[in-house]
Parts: C-alpha cells; structure tokens; sequence
C-alpha cells in the first residue's frame, strides 16, 4: 500500500519484529512508517471500541499509532525513530498501569 | 425565535425552547470561535457554590438534581449518552491550612440562610483513604458532597446538537452577528451573512454577548477567564467520583483542570501553570505519574462581575433575553426545563430574579 517516494542510497538496513514476526526497516524511517511500509495498517485497538486503528497523522498529534515498543505501551510510533532489534507490538486497548509506569 | 450562540448554553436554550413548541434558529459563529463548550471540565458541581448569593447554590443544586432527568431525555431525543453520573465529588486538600479555609468557606456557605438541606461532609485521610482508595500521602483531608456528579461534556454538546436538529431547529453556523436592531416590535440581525427578522432574540453567545447585549437595552459585563486543561491517555477505571481538580472520563482518560487566570483573550497553554496542576494532581494520586499526556489546552470562562449568572429580560425592548454564564455544564438541566419554557412563555421565573444584570448598577453604600 505504501512505498518510499525514492530509495536513500546510503540508508542502513535494520531488523525488527512486530507481534513476533521478523521485519526490516530503514534506518531513518520512524516505527510508523516502517510498520506501513510492510504492509501493517492495524497496529492497535481503540480502548473505547475495540477497533482497529492504523497511522494517520503522522506528526504526533492524532494517537493512532499507539503501538507496544520493547514492553513500553502506547508509545506514538510516528515519534520514535525505528532502530535496530525492537520489540514491537499490537497495542490491545488501554495501558495497563504498573507494567511499565516510568 | 432566533438563539444567539451555539454552545452547550445556547444548545440547551434552544433545545427547551423546541421542546415547548418554538420555531428556531441558531445563528452560530464558526470554528474560529472562542469555545468554553469545547475545552471546559464537564463537573456538574455544586458544592461550593454560592457564597454571596444562596440562590446560586439554590439553582445550581436544582439543575443537579435534574440532570438525571436531562441525560434521559438527551438519550432519547439524539441517541447519545452523555455519560452523566452522580457519584459525589471531593474537594482534596494537600495541607492542613488548606483543608481549614476549605472548611470555612463552607461554613460561611452553609450559614447563609436558605441554604439548608445541602448536604456535605469534612474528612479527613483515612475516611478519604477508605472512600478513595488511589489517593497519596499528601492528602490531608477532603470535602464530600453528595450532590456533585460530572458528564461526558463533548457528548453533551453533540447531544444537544443533534436533539435540536432533530427537533427542528435551524442551525446556521458562520453566522457572527453584527448587529441587533430593535425593528417593529421585533428584531432586525445582521451579519456578514446577511440578516433574519424575528418577534424575539436570546442571547447565548458567551463572551460576546458583552458586546451584543447593550444593542437591546441588555447589559452583561462578562469577561474571559482562562482555564487550562491536562488529558492523560486513556487508562483503566480507578476514579468513579469527579474531584474538583481531577476526574477520569468514561473513556478513561483521567482530565486535571481548574486554573483560572485573568488573560483577557489570551488561549496559549503555558508550562508553569500546567507544572503546578500536574504536580498537585499526582501528589493527589501518585499512580498519574506513570501516565502519557496526550493534550493540553485552553479556553476562556464566561466570568461576570460576581461569578453569578445573568439571566435578563429587556425592559426596553422586551422579546430580547440574555442567557450567560460559566458554568453551562451544571446549568444544562436548568436551562432545557426551566429557563427555556419560561422564555417562551415571556417572562422569567422568580428563582432567577436574584440574576439580573440590575444587582451591577445598584449604588454601594459605606
């Protein structure tokens, strides 16, 4: 569904899982993009309804890209650039308090 | 009849007023508009109220209590639930000293006459502990009435949105009012959209009936009040009763609020107001500080002289009516059942006598 608008030559390679499924990624692309680049529009479900949700904004502002990163819920995944090894995760509904309170 | 303002004040005017049988229309300014109804705290509050005026409290304590009655007709007539609860509220206080002005000013609240029947109690940590399970250390005591509750307040006014339309009501939106001329026992309104002609005019408009007020003999000398807001994401239900400061929504997200700052139209979010709140609210509960905060924001208060509402009928131009206040959440019920019929009906009732613009213009004596 998306695609790179060009190829950076010289961008790194990095690997990646989602939900237990190994991926790859650019380096310099956000946890956002590289989850769409893959193909992954569904990365959580609402707390209030229970749907689906994917990207939208991209800027940080709508909270649809809430996503588990190394076992930190509802980290925006358009703000936090993708880097080598995460762990990340479907966000099932709300945070659970206590199991990562910073 | 034409309703000046299309907030939930205006809403619930308008709504009531359909529900008596009127023909309306709504003459509403854009998205552009200063809003208390899309940034305000959503407590339908009465504990506190009323120092200095008894039938404040009289009439916030009414609206309260038929806020129930409200939320089903709101459910039936847009298929929207509010999310309206009546839990109880606490006022916490994190010090002695504050626990004891606390407990003043009630008791100056409390001794005015009139105000019987209001039921509120003073407690102090572990019977606060015991009702409230999350709170911290800090808190020393608290207020407890059982008349406080709060809504979900954007469902509120997409509810009374959807239930004028429903109803019939014309909501014209863009349309800012320019002028209101008194015109063959009627009224002329102007704006840049052009004009309609109606035999009678509420004002709702908020901070712009200020302005609006005085072109029909009306006065209303509100003034902004800036509020700022903090929502956390959504977590899991720990919080069933609203504080005065903090409270979870139906959705989860737990809202810290009550700033008041006199800005004039300034609505810019500001750090060191918010650091103050943030900080009072997770000494309340401690566990907040493990949460994400998705939204600050701002919006202005509709503040009259004295706090109190103004509910007016022109003497001059009778047909014209100003409707205004800050607490348009707690106010809702009053407004819908009460306020609406009697302005259809022509003539205000006589628990809102006290609410006169009037009490501005009497002289102070030494």
């Amino acid at each position: 569904m998306f695609r790179p608008m060009r190829e950076r030559a010289a961008s790194a390679t990095l690997a990646f899982s989602f939900d237990g499924q190994p991926l790859t990624g650019r380096a310099g692309d956000t946890v956002a993009a590289a989850l769409l680049a893959n193909g992954i529009v569904a990365c959580r479900e609402t707390p209030v309804s229970g749907s689906p949700r994917a990207p939208y904004c991209l800027m940080g502002v709508c909270f649809e890209c809430l996503v588990v990163i190394d076992g930190v819920g509802n980290r925006q995944g358009c703000l936090v650039p993708l880097a080598e090894g995460m762990r990340i995760e479907t966000q099932h509904g709300r945070r659970q308090f206590g199991e990562d309170a910073a | 009849m034409v309703v000046i303002g299309g907030g939930v004040v205006g809403g619930a005017i308008a709504l009531g007023l359909a529900r008596s049988g009127a023909s309306v229309a709504i003459l509403d300014e854009g998205d552009d508009a200063f809003r208390a109804s899309r940034g305000n705290f959503a407590l339908v509050w009465v504990q506190s109220k009323g120092f200095g005026m008894p039938e404040y409290a009289i009439w916030s304590r009414r609206s309260a209590d038929d806020w129930n009655g409200l939320a089903g007709i709101l459910k039936a007539e847009s298929g929207i639930d509010v999310a309206h609860s009546q839990p109880g509220g606490f006022m916490l206080c994190l010090s002695d000293d504050e626990l004891q002005t606390r407990v003043d000013g009630m008791r100056r609240l409390h001794n005015q006459e009139t105000m019987t029947n209001f039921t509120y109690e003073v407690l102090d940590h572990a019977e606060t502990k015991r009702r409230l399970p999350a709170i911290g250390k800090d808190v020393v005591g608290a207020l407890y009435s059982p008349h406080d509750g709060h809504v979900n307040s954007l469902k509120l006014f997409r509810a009374l949105r959807e239930a004028c339309v429903r109803r019939g009501v014309a909501y014209r939106p863009n349309s800012a009012v320019e002028t209101i001329e008194p015109r063959e026992g009627g009224f002329s309104i102007r704006g840049a959209w052009g004009e309609i002609r109606t035999g009678r005019v509420v004002l709702c408009a908020g901070l712009g009936n200020a302005r609006l007020a005085p072109m029909v003999g009306l006065d209303a000398p509100v003034k902004p009040s800036k509020g700022q807001v903090i929502v956390t994401e959504k977590t899991e239900p720990f919080l069933h009763n609203p504080m005065v400061t903090v409270r979870q929504t139906d959705e989860g997200g737990v809202m810290i609020g009550d700033s008041q700052e006199d800005r004039g139209f300034d609505t810019i979010v500001r750090q060191p107001i918010l650091s103050v709140m943030a900080e009072r609210a997770v000494r309340m509960f401690p566990r907040l500080a493990g949460l994400n905060v998705v939204r600050t924001w701002s919006a202005l208060r509709v503040m009259s002289p004295d706090g109190f509402p103004i509910y007016d009928q022109s003497l001059s131009h009778p047909g014209a009516f100003v409707v205004t206040c800050h607490s348009g959440v707690t106010l809702a019920a009053n407004h819908v059942l009460t306020l609406a019929p009697a302005i259809l009906a022509g003539t205000l009732p006589d628990a809102v006598a006290s609410f006169s613009a009037r009490r501005f213009h009497v002289p102070a004596h030494a």
